[in-house]
């Protein structure tokens, strides 16, 4: 038993300095000088699950991207998690894809990786959020897909029975080979890269592909969604500070929420 | 005639609130737009449903009933409301967005090769160029930017709306629709992905989405007592307890107690932040509670420019004077 594993991963900007990011007035735009760029989280998590798998059944592990050209970081972080190789699509008419775009573009990424049985994907990104991408993507290979997955069980070459987590519980999902999987936190814990993994990593091959990897002369893949304005959301309220004694601050606090009905 | 669709979830036998909370938000945007509101209703039996669609505003309902489709079978499913929309040709279509609406609604998109818009706030029309656009405003960069998004030359215009973000009408009980049958074609081949059973999981708590009074903590219990605190301020006030991601990492709480952008959106009638600073990430998950209570000991903290009432103190020194009042009274 051997699978080929394709992990879908995308760089984004670290959450922890969002709040860094603001709005440039006389252009509308947004202004991310000097904030640092990870891999989603999630993806991390989808590594981790291609590796166990194929340590469990055999296989291979490629890793692809799209992204700008500093994307290769995480390519490379892949590769140094122990992947077999990596491919980023990269090309200026690739920038401002939506979820329908990245998942054509990936399709063809992917189907010229070669033979497949099993794609991973993290279910969300930090940034977008979406969780689009892994659906659309499978739509465009025509296999099936499983989002929100908490466990991957494989039953043989041609299929895998999951947990994918709803509300109030999960559902049994048993889907045929090939297919898109997309994996929530709780999946496993991923392993960090090693000095070691580095060094095994850095003979191995990074595929870079532009926008004809989609057939010569192929225009850029169409965005249907476009973002038309930013601005920075107010919602700010008009707050009444309650200080003093502690006892007194929360008798107050408490004849307020009275008089306003909130208790 | 314009159309705008929903997708209308059934949970347990009955339609979820979050799709009739779509239709709320479908039945303002057709009066707009001078059209009218249909619904997808797919599952086992399900025909009282559609009467409570036709309640809460939906002028017809498209009505797939077959035993093979109780549960959520995503291939079907997609193909379903693909077909059903690519024949009615509406200007929009909604879903809501739970974890099987934003599993369904890319797939469809992507069978339909339109746009898809996720977790929009707000949804309204604009006229741009002379075509009606559907103005889907979202939160970007952990909320602090509001990013309007439109799909100016596809249709249908579809977007997603998670649970409690958009408000159900009123339920008229005399009000009717026309039910129309749909039979797809089925095979074996149909079910590549096949749900096999839903496994319920205990949730001993009231859902946070259905919760009045909500009582949240954040990374500020780091030292102190943890979310103990929290706890027993939540128990006294007869409200549910939530937190941060911060929260969620420590293991303080599960994942289905995180507020904001990447956990659940609340709209209780009283929500009490504890020892968060009020990253924009979380906070938006409960800027339409109707009261919102900020403690955290730096004053500075941005939590208090979204909070009605404000207190600048120590975690340690306010919640168990608060608690012993809650308990004499």
């Amino acid at each position: 038993m051997s699978l080929n594993i394709v992990v879908c991963i995308k760089q984004v900007p670290d959450p922890e300095h969002f709040d860094q990011i603001t709005l440039d007035p006389a252009t509308g735009s947004i202004r991310r000088i000097g904030i640092p760029s990870i891999t989603n989280p999630l993806d991390r998590h989808a590594m981790e699950e291609a590796l166990l798998i194929r340590q469990q059944c055999g296989g291979t592990v490629s890793v692809i991207t799209m992204g700008p050209p500093q994307a290769k970081k995480c390519i490379e972080d892949a590769l140094a998690m122990g992947a077999d190789r990596g491919a980023i699509l990269c090309d200026l008419v690739f920038a401002g894809a939506d979820s329908l775009a990245t998942a054509r573009v990936l399709a063809v990424g992917i189907r010229v990786l070669g033979p497949f049985d099993l794609i991973l994907c993290g279910n969300e990104s930090v940034d977008g959020a979406t969780g689009q991408v892994a659906p659309q993507l499978a739509e465009f290979l025509n296999i099936p897909h499983v989002t929100c997955a908490r466990k991957i069980t494989l039953a043989g070459e041609t299929a895998a029975l999951v947990e994918r987590v709803v509300e109030g519980g999960y559902l049994r999902v048993e889907v045929t080979l090939p297919a898109v999987i997309s994996v929530l936190k709780g999946i496993n814990r991923y392993r960090l890269p090693t000095a070691m993994g580095i060094m095994a990593a850095a003979d191995r091959e990074i595929i870079e592909w532009g926008c004809s990897v989609c057939g010569p002369g192929s225009p850029a893949p169409e965005s249907p969604t476009q973002v038309t304005e930013i601005f920075e959301s107010s919602l700010k309220r008009k707050v009444k500070m309650l200080s003093g004694e502690p006892e007194a601050v929360a008798g107050e606090l408490l004849k307020k929420l009275r008089e306003m009905e909130a208790l | 005639m314009r159309q705008i669709v929903i997708w209308a979830e059934r949970r347990d036998g009955r339609i979820a609130d979050v799709s009739l909370e779509t239709l709320g938000k479908a039945t303002h945007l057709a009066t707009d737009m001078d059209g009218s509101v249909g619904a997808i209703l797919i599952g086992e039996q399900c025909r009282t449903s559609a009467e409570e669609l036709f309640h809460y505003g939906a002028d017809r309902v498209w009505l797939v009933e077959d035993n093979r489709l109780d549960l959520y079978q995503s291939d079907l499913y997609a193909r379903i409301a693909a077909e059903i929309i690519a024949e009615a040709k509406p200007e929009i279509v909604l879903m809501g967005g739970t974890s099987i609406g934003m599993d369904l609604a890319p797939r469809v998109a992507a069978k339909l090769r339109t746009g898809l818009t996720a977790h929009c706030i707000d949804l309204y029309i604009e006229t741009i160029d002379g075509r009606d656009q559907l103005i889907q405003v979202v939160p970007g960069w952990g909320g602090q930017m509001m990013v309007k998004i439109t799909c100016p030359d596809h249709r249908p215009q579809m977007a997603t709306v998670r649970p409690g973000v958009m408000e159900k009408g009123t339920a008229d009980l005399t009000r009717i629709g026309e039910i129309i049958p749909f039979a797809p074609a089925m095979c074996e081949g149909d079910f590549r992905a096949k749900t096999l059973e839903m496994v319920k999981e205990e949730e001993k708590e009231t859902p946070l989405e259905d919760a009045e009074i909500i009582v949240s903590g954040g990374f500020g219990l780091y030292g102190s007592e943890g979310f103990e605190p929290i706890e027993r301020l939540a128990a006294a006030l007869h409200g549910e307890v939530a937190g941060t991601r911060p929260a969620f990492d420590q293991g303080w709480i599960p994942e289905s107690r995180m507020i904001g952008q990447s956990g659940k959106t609340v709209r209780p009638g009283l929500f009490v932040s504890v020892g968060a600073s009020g990253a924009m990430h979380y906070t938006t998950g409960f800027l339409k509670a109707k009261v919102i209570v900020a403690i955290d000991r730096n004053p500075k903290a941005p939590i208090f420019d979204i909070a009605d009432f404000g207190i600048a103190e120590d975690i340690s020194r306010i919640i168990p004077g608060l608690i012993e009042k809650l308990k004499n009274q």
